[in-house]
């Protein structure tokens, strides 16, 4: 079993957290796990993306040409991944930062708007964990429990005080996916 | 002539610093001065087992031949890269380069800036001979300007080839270095001035007061192709106007140490 | 065991000071800066040297100069500061010290880019510096084997009194993956009969890479390459998979052999009986486990993130026993396991002939314009 994951955004928008937290919860539950990150000038300003792999044996290649997961927090990034999703994937777009539709009809896409969910829990810098919530929502690797106990057994003591609201982010982008699909 | 080895009719011996080996230097040089100075003062302060020497590429390739300490052998120009790895992992010992101008202000200009910008707490022998000696009498970073060398054969033209750098004066500008003074080797009087400036340098190092350089002018009769005797006039009459003998740092700290 | 998440710089820099390193001296270049970041932090805190020096000549000289006082020593670059590096790596050898060196390879030639790229394998394992040496060149896969491999590197360095690399690429430099680290060990600094660090109570040492007689010069370098062919002779290490039925076998280092480890799965999965052989020890070559390969398979793919850099150290030990191709992407570009997959199909569909070049029917292939 492997899963490979690509996460981007722009620079500030959390999305080397988003692949930092799937790569903690994968290996607190004795995964293999890889976490690639764009790296050099392109994190300054520009789009930055990282792939997280999990696998249940050694893992190859840490990149992959076509993952069968996405979150997508910008337009660019959108534009970028949308066409690479494996046939049958999972791409979670923030509707808040996309000003058009979806044009895959052989994925699972979900519009999901983060930016205004985190607004309303209260913190706009927790849309990136809002769309994590989407993609457990979406994709059978791991629970919202998970990643709950990742948060709480690796951010730093001083960040503690955050998790009930990371976890209020993660839950409300899982409910909100789990809709979607119904619909 | 028995009554000569009494101890009390003494007044010239071999450091002990020295080792019994005869210098390969060309008759005249006065790379043997400076490395009796630096013997003597070691001996002197008596902390030859505990010193380290660096020895540079140049004419004083093979200075760990001449001198009683634990000796290593740089790179062109490298010599204070390397002094300062000794000394970061040995602080209790006293690290020293010796180096030439070809070494020193050109190809290791990156190196010895640095180190004294750090504050490396190494001591460093400036031989200023205004010329490459060791590999046929070229230009050095130091030739004076219209001097004749193999490679400025109508003289240095400084529209073509620039000027002679004044490093002395150059690294006492960083406020990493506690001592930097230029002293010359061209008579006793100043070869005395000379030994006094090394002893205090390596006090500098000592006290942990950062980077400490004397720059000694020297003569190189055989390159500039004269005989050692007029070598020494050659010095006085030409290279004391281009490169001033002086103090060109002495840190307040270094002013304040007793010696 | 506990595993945490390392990123690679970073963990390769922690191990090391965890197994003794006494001094670091480094520059910056991307995509290695989180190794000079780390320990410019960790070395103070533990009461050791770190200086961020002048430039990679200064780095390299300094770690010349602490690795003389017999203390356990490392540097750090890629590959435009390796290549400024390699003056001092030629004298490190010729005074035969203990040197740690961690390659982060990037794209290249010139400036080139931060991407990650395997172009320094010649210029490591095959000189660079003037003279006749061999460093010791490790090229891990993974950021734990690169871990597990730090250790091993100091202990081969004092061992043989040989430069030792740790050669990896700007992916394993800045990916993160679960690692255990070593135990924080206590520094013991060896009392080595060589080392200049003041000659109190004993005879003056002198350590130097200049032999001006000839004669002696020449018996400096015959004991170092003696000391090479036990080298060889011991320190071979590589890694095998599902090769015990391969008729057609992969051969890969560092990111490029993991790449290909997902291109054979896929390949396995579609029936094609291939396996993959991944150096670890790349200098010295793993040559005899080569030929003998070479020896029970139908054809071999080398992969690289170079031109074929190794490639030729495998065309050494498989001569005629094996037909071979070459798969390489330049200049920063990692390729995808679907590429490599491609190739392995190709090849058992139409097995290669041992007549022509296989980097000649690979530059014509990269060259010629997909249809």
């Amino acid at each position: 079993m492997q899963t490979e994951i690509i996460i981007a955004g722009f620079g500030g928008q959390g999305v080397m957290f988003i692949g930092q937290v799937l790569a903690y919860a994968a290996m607190d539950k004795g995964k293999q796990v890889t976490w690639m990150p764009s790296y050099g000038p392109e994190m300054r300003g520009g789009t930055a993306n990282c792939i997280v792999v999990i696998a249940d044996e050694e893992i190859g290649s840490p990149l992959v040409e076509n993952p069968p997961a996405s979150i997508v927090m910008n337009l660019p990034s959108l534009d970028k991944y949308e066409p690479l999703i494996k046939p049958g994937g999972v791409l979670i777009v923030n509707a808040s930062m996309v000003d058009r539709a979806a044009q895959r009809d052989d994925i699972t896409t979900i519009l999901i708007p983060a930016n205004d969910i985190a607004e309303e829990i209260g913190d706009k810098r927790l849309a990136n964990m809002v769309a994590t919530g989407a993609l457990l929502g979406c994709l059978d690797i791991m629970t919202v429990k998970d990643l709950e106990a990742a948060l709480e057994a690796h951010m730093p003591g001083r960040h503690k005080h955050l998790l009930p609201k990371n976890f209020e982010a993660l839950r409300k982008g899982t409910e909100f996916a789990k809709q979607a699909i119904k619909k | 002539m028995a009554t000569i080895v009494q101890l009390e009719n003494l007044v010239y011996s071999r450091p002990a610093a020295f080792t019994d080996t005869p210098t390969h230097y060309c008759p005249g040089c006065t790379h043997g001065t400076a490395h009796r100075l630096i013997a003597e003062v070691l001996d002197e302060m008596k902390i030859t087992d505990r010193t380290i020497g660096v020895a540079p590429v140049g004419c004083a390739v093979f200075a760990y031949n001449y001198m009683d300490t634990d000796f290593v052998e740089a790179a062109h120009g490298r010599a204070p890269a390397m002094a300062t790895g000794i000394k970061r992992l040995l602080p209790d010992r006293v690290v020293f380069t010796y180096q030439g101008d070809g070494d020193l202000a050109s190809i290791g200009m990156g190196e010895i800036v640095h180190a004294a910008a750090r504050g490396e707490n190494i001591t460093v022998v400036f031989i200023n001979n205004a010329i490459y000696g060791m590999t046929g009498g070229q230009m050095a970073p130091t030739t004076l300007p219209g001097m004749k060398t193999t490679s400025s054969p109508s003289g240095r033209d400084v529209e073509l080839q620039g000027y002679p750098i004044r490093m002395a004066e150059m690294l006492a500008t960083l406020d990493g270095a506690g001592y930097v003074v230029r002293r010359s080797l061209h008579d006793p009087k100043n070869i005395r001035l000379a030994k006094k400036a090394i002893r205090t340098a390596f006090e500098v190092q000592l006290h942990g007061l950062g980077f400490s350089m004397v720059e000694l002018l020297s003569t190189c009769s055989t390159g500039w192709g004269v005989t050692p005797v007029e070598s020494l006039g050659w010095l006085e009459q030409h290279m004391i106007p281009a490169f001033p003998l002086g103090d060109y740092k002495i840190s307040p700290s270094v002013a304040a140490i007793k010696l | 065991m506990t595993r945490e998440l390392w990123k690679g710089n970073e963990a390769i820099a922690e191990a090391a000071v965890r197994v003794g390193l006494e001094g670091y001296f480094g520059y910056p270049i991307t995509p290695q800066n989180e190794i000079l970041e780390w320990l410019s932090q960790r070395m103070p805190e533990v009461g050791r040297a770190f200086v961020q020096a002048e430039s990679e000549l200064g780095a390299i000289n300094m770690v010349y100069g602490a690795a003389c006082t017999g203390a356990r020593v490392m540097t750090s670059s890629s590959s435009p500061g390796i290549s400024l590096m390699q003056e001092g790596i030629s004298y490190i050898a010729g005074t035969e010290l203990p040197v740690v060196l961690i390659d982060v390879m990037r794209g290249g030639p010139g400036l080139g880019n931060i991407a990650p790229s395997q172009g320094d394998y010649s210029q490591i394992c095959h000189g660079g510096g003037h003279g006749d040496y061999h460093p010791i060149v490790l090229a891990p896969a993974s950021i734990q084997e690169a871990v597990d491999l730090v250790p091993l590197a100091f202990d081969l360095a004092e061992k043989y009194l040989n430069i030792a690399v740790i050669l990896i690429d700007g992916s394993i430099g800045q990916m993160m993956e679960p690692v255990e680290l070593p135990e924080m060990r206590p520094v013991v600094r060896k009392d080595y009969p060589w080392a200049t660090n003041g000659a109190i109570g004993r005879k003056r040492r002198v350590l130097s890479s200049i032999y001006l007689e000839v004669s002696i010069e020449e018996e400096v370098n015959l004991r170092l390459l003696k000391r090479w062919e036990e080298i060889q002779k011991n320190e071979i290490r590589f890694k095998e998979y599902y090769l015990d039925d391969a008729e057609i076998a992969v051969i890969g280092f560092g990111t490029s052999g993991r790449v290909a480890l997902s291109a054979v799965r896929a390949a396995r999965s579609q029936g094609i009986k291939v396996g993959l052989f991944r150096p670890i020890s790349v200098s010295p070559f793993p040559a005899r486990q080569v030929a003998e390969l070479a020896g029970r398979v139908k054809s071999i793919l080398v992969v690289e993130m170079n031109a074929g850099q190794m490639l030729k150290d495998v065309q050494l030990a498989v001569g005629d026993r094996a037909p071979l191709e070459f798969y390489g992407r330049l200049g920063g570009v990692v390729p995808f396991p679907n590429e490599i997959l491609g190739e392995i199909q190709r090849i058992a569909k139409q097995p290669p002939s041992l007549d022509g070049n296989p980097t000649q029917r690979w530059l014509a292939r990269m060259t010629t314009p997909k249809k």
